[in-house]
């Protein structure tokens, strides 16, 4: 295998006073999908934020292609092309559906991906694309969210929770149109909580439990029990 | 372990405070009538930056229109003695009250303004005063008038009498409202008033009703400056639309004052006055230049140490001289 | 007639009024800074322009030409150098930090141009004016509100039709979102300032001609374009100008009744429309 494009070595992140990330050892390979799963309050979006740059951390502690980018800014990392699908969404909401997409694809990478190929994938944004995005509903919006860091066309591409708060049905269709994005060589990180969706579109998966690596396996492999044990701590 | 209040440091406080203010009762038996002056200015403006700082550092409320209720008080003192045949010192306590009067319509007002517009609205306030008192023609309109003679020889026999009871008044005002500050800020309503800074939600989950609270700490202490105008312009003797609502006397100091003393400590006033007039007596004569430097040294000291110079020692040396926090004291059989 | 008249004269100062207020409005919108320096640089603009004129023989609205650059890049290094490292939760730093800015330009122009009133000399258009009806029109305040329409209509397109609009709405509704689009905020900033101030520029050329000026009058223009964004109603760029506008008839009414009452009848529409509609008279609808 190649490289990792993504090396976490030793990462500490700290909220003031806490902490949250105990040194971090992790790392994705150029081409693949990972998994990170855990309970809430592990560190699973700590690690989101820490990796694109919305917090600082040491220089060498994220890696990718090589290039320390720890100590970057979130949008010079975001220029070096990792985008991420955040949490909740979090459109803008006084830019139109088209607007958030055109946003999310003003860096001007060169790739597949166009307002139209998002069209493509997602044909309800099509008609709604003049519409505010705050008027669209929850999985409409998972979709802009999605739509909107695939604009940049990026290498490596980051899923902070993506079907917290949506009905199933939804759910499915989203995780039924990941294999197409990422079948065009993009690496991925999947943050879940779900786990067995999170197990099944990744190939490999750490989980994380209070602030450390709990379990690092191949996804096909793992066991549940593995996994009870990782994610609760017991047995 | 004990949880208390005092400290070493403070205590040592009440003795040298003490002491100071003794002396400083004292001064018309051992200063110059210069010195007294200046004393009595140190300590207008003492009590001026308190009451900002009560507001800024601790409600929250940033306002630039406290000029309205110094002119407010000096226009008072003046049409109540004028006007209303009172005696100046039953007109000073007047002035205070009619200020608590009109900061109440004021207040209802301007609280309709969120953060820094609300510190615009302030100043608004302060036009309307300053344009409203140039009409009346009975006090002088837009030119101004003096206190009459024969009221400011009511207020004692001769010269020095006089002066020194102006300046009893202004050092009793600084004391006044210092105590007064702390003592609030000692209360339930003051520990409210932290809760409300520290975190707003919070503090409303908690129960506290924030309007309520930062309505009476603006309306006191609009009572409380206006007070403090009226003293001003009993010093100054003359009064005029211009001088009574100047944004940079009555407000622009007073800012400096509190940023470079330390916003949001009952001791940061002190010290930023005490600046302050060092930096005036030694710089004044740079005129406009002074100004520059001035407000170059708040620019840099609310983005180097925003807690100013008294967030500094208190940094380094763990010291409050007026206790508000408490603190937890490891007793010497309790293991570390 | 007279009271015609005085409506007319007043709607057109409105132009004016809301040229100091774009700027203000502009910053508030992208970075929730108020700027409370906003006037004494407005004022600045009118020195600069003053100076400009004297210098070259200009005229002063070709005094544009250097002026806007420059104070357009004032206002990035303004941005960047200062002001970006008071934005946060906390209010108090912004504001105390442009009081500050506002004692130094204050005095600073004080110290070079001293206090003596100055006006730009604008020739023949200072007193050209036509008739409209039985109404004579000023061409200078004509001009003026024509230039207030023009800018805040730019402004107006800029925001919601342009890439760098995006981006200043991106970053206003989401800062952290908006740097994992490969924004940089403190950028966007800067530029927003520097907008602003552009803006600014132009504001202060038309107050230099139209008027006397010295270094002590900013306050008073940061008040009357503070008044015309809230009468207007916050984030709403035409409301804007409706608020310079009411402001500005007010103003001339006040004068019709008396001279001293102009500025006080400005400020009382201000607070009636404070009491009555606190959220402004046309307040931007969501979306």
């Amino acid at each position: 295998m190649t490289d990792p494009i993504l090396q976490i070595a030793g990462l500490n992140a700290y909220y003031k006073d806490f902490q949250a990330l105990y040194s971090l050892e992790m790392h994705l390979m150029q081409g693949e999908v990972l998994a990170i799963i855990g309970a809430n309050g592990a560190g699973k979006t700590t690690l989101m934020r820490a990796i694109s740059g919305l917090m600082a951390n040491g220089a060498d502690q994220v890696r990718y292609r090589g290039q320390p980018i720890g100590a970057l800014r979130a949008d010079q990392v975001a220029m070096l092309g990792i985008a991420v699908v955040p949490e909740g969404r979090q459109l803008f909401p006084s830019l139109s559906v088209e607007e958030n997409l055109l946003i999310g694809g003003r860096m001007g990478r060169k790739g597949p991906w166009s307002l139209n190929s998002v069209f493509d994938l997602f044909p309800i944004l099509k008609e709604c694309r003049a519409v505010p995005s705050t008027s669209l509903s929850g999985g409409q919006q998972q979709m802009v969210a999605i739509g909107r860091a695939l604009m940049s066309n990026p290498d490596l591409i980051l899923f902070d929770e993506i079907s917290l708060g949506l009905a199933p049905v939804i759910i499915k269709s989203i995780y039924d149109a990941l294999p197409v994005i990422v079948s065009e060589g993009m690496s991925a990180m999947i943050v879940e909580q779900d786990i067995s969706k999170a197990l099944s579109v990744s190939d490999r998966a750490y989980c994380l439990q209070e602030g450390r690596v709990s379990l690092e396996s191949t996804s096909a492999d793992v066991s549940r029990a593995a996994i009870s044990q990782a994610y609760f701590g017991i047995a | 372990m004990r949880v208390t209040r005092t400290s070493s440091a403070a205590s040592i406080a009440v003795i040298v405070g003490t002491i100071i203010l003794i002396a400083l009762i004292a001064a018309p038996w051992w200063a110059g009538r210069a010195d007294m002056r200046l004393l009595g200015e140190i300590f207008l403006y003492l009590a001026l930056a308190s009451l900002w700082n009560l507001m800024a550092g601790y409600a929250g409320l940033v306002s630039v229109g406290q000029q309205a209720y110094v002119g407010f008080g000096g226009y008072m003192l003046f049409a109540l003695t004028i006007f209303g045949g009172l005696p100046p010192l039953v007109a000073i306590a007047g002035a205070g009250v009619l200020g608590a009067l009109i900061a109440v319509p004021v207040a209802l007002l301007i609280f309709r303004l969120r953060g820094a517009y609300f510190a615009i609205g302030t100043w608004v306030m302060a036009e309307v005063f300053r344009l409203i008192f140039a009409q009346v023609s009975a006090l002088g309109g837009g030119s101004g008038s003096s206190l009459p003679v024969d009221i400011v020889r009511s207020m004692a026999e001769g010269r020095d009498a006089r002066e020194a009871l102006s300046y009893w008044l202004a050092l009793g005002i600084a004391v006044v409202v210092i105590a007064a500050v702390y003592l609030y800020l000692r209360s339930r309503q003051g520990l409210a008033l932290t809760a409300i800074r520290d975190n707003e939600l919070a503090a409303a989950s908690l129960g506290i009703d924030i309007w309520r609270t930062k309505f009476v700490v603006y309306v006191v202490t609009g009572a409380l400056t206006a007070m403090v105008g009226a003293l001003i312009f009993l010093q100054k003797l003359r009064i005029s639309p211009d001088a009574a609502f100047s944004v940079n006397d009555w407000t622009a100091f007073v800012i400096f004052i509190v940023v470079i003393g330390g916003i949001g400590t009952i001791e940061g006033p002190i010290i930023g006055t005490l600046v302050f007039f060092a930096l005036r007596e030694t710089l004044s004569d740079l005129g406009t230049v002074y100004l520059m430097v001035l407000g170059l040294v708040a620019i840099i000291v609310m983005l180097k140490a925003p807690k100013g110079i008294w967030g500094l020692v208190r940094a380094r040396f763990d010291l409050q001289l007026f206790p508000l926090g408490y603190r937890v004291i490891q007793n010497k059989t309790d293991k570390d | 007639m007279d009271w015609v008249n005085a409506i007319v004269q007043g709607t057109l100062l409105g132009g004016l009024y809301a040229l100091f207020a774009a700027g203000l409005s502009l910053i508030f919108g992208v970075m929730r800074l108020v700027n409370i320096a906003h006037g004494d640089l407005i004022v600045l603009a009118a020195y600069l322009g003053l100076t400009v004129v004297m210098a070259t023989g200009l005229h002063p609205l070709l005094a544009l030409v250097f002026v806007v650059p420059t104070m357009a890049t004032i206002g990035y290094i303004l941005q960047r150098g200062i002001l970006n490292f008071t934005l946060g939760d906390d209010l108090l730093p912004p504001l105390l930090v442009t009081f500050g800015l506002s004692v130094i330009i204050q005095n600073g122009l004080l110290e070079m141009y001293s206090a003596d009133p100055q006006k730009m000399n604008a020739g023949a258009l200072e007193t050209a004016s036509f008739a409209m009806g039985s109404l004579s029109l000023g061409v200078l305040p004509v001009l003026t509100f024509a230039i207030a329409v023009v800018v805040i209509a730019g402004l107006q397109w800029m925001f919601y039709h342009t890439a760098i609009g995006r981006a200043f709405r991106a970053v206003s509704d989401n800062q952290d979102i908006a740097q994992l689009m490969g924004l940089n905020k403190r950028h966007i900033f800067g530029l927003a300032m520097a907008l602003a101030l552009g803006v600014t520029a132009i504001a202060g050329i038309l107050l230099g001609i139209r008027t006397s000026f010295d270094p002590s009058v900013g306050g008073g223009r940061l008040i009357f374009g503070f008044e015309a964004v809230i009468i207007g109603g916050l984030g709403n760029l035409w409301g804007t100008l409706a608020g310079g506008v009411i402001l500005g008839v007010a103003q001339t009414i006040g004068a019709k009744i008396d001279p001293g009452w102009q500025i006080l009848a400005g400020h009382i529409a201000f607070l009636i429309v404070l009491a009555v509609r606190p959220q402004g008279l046309f307040p931007r609808v969501s979306g």
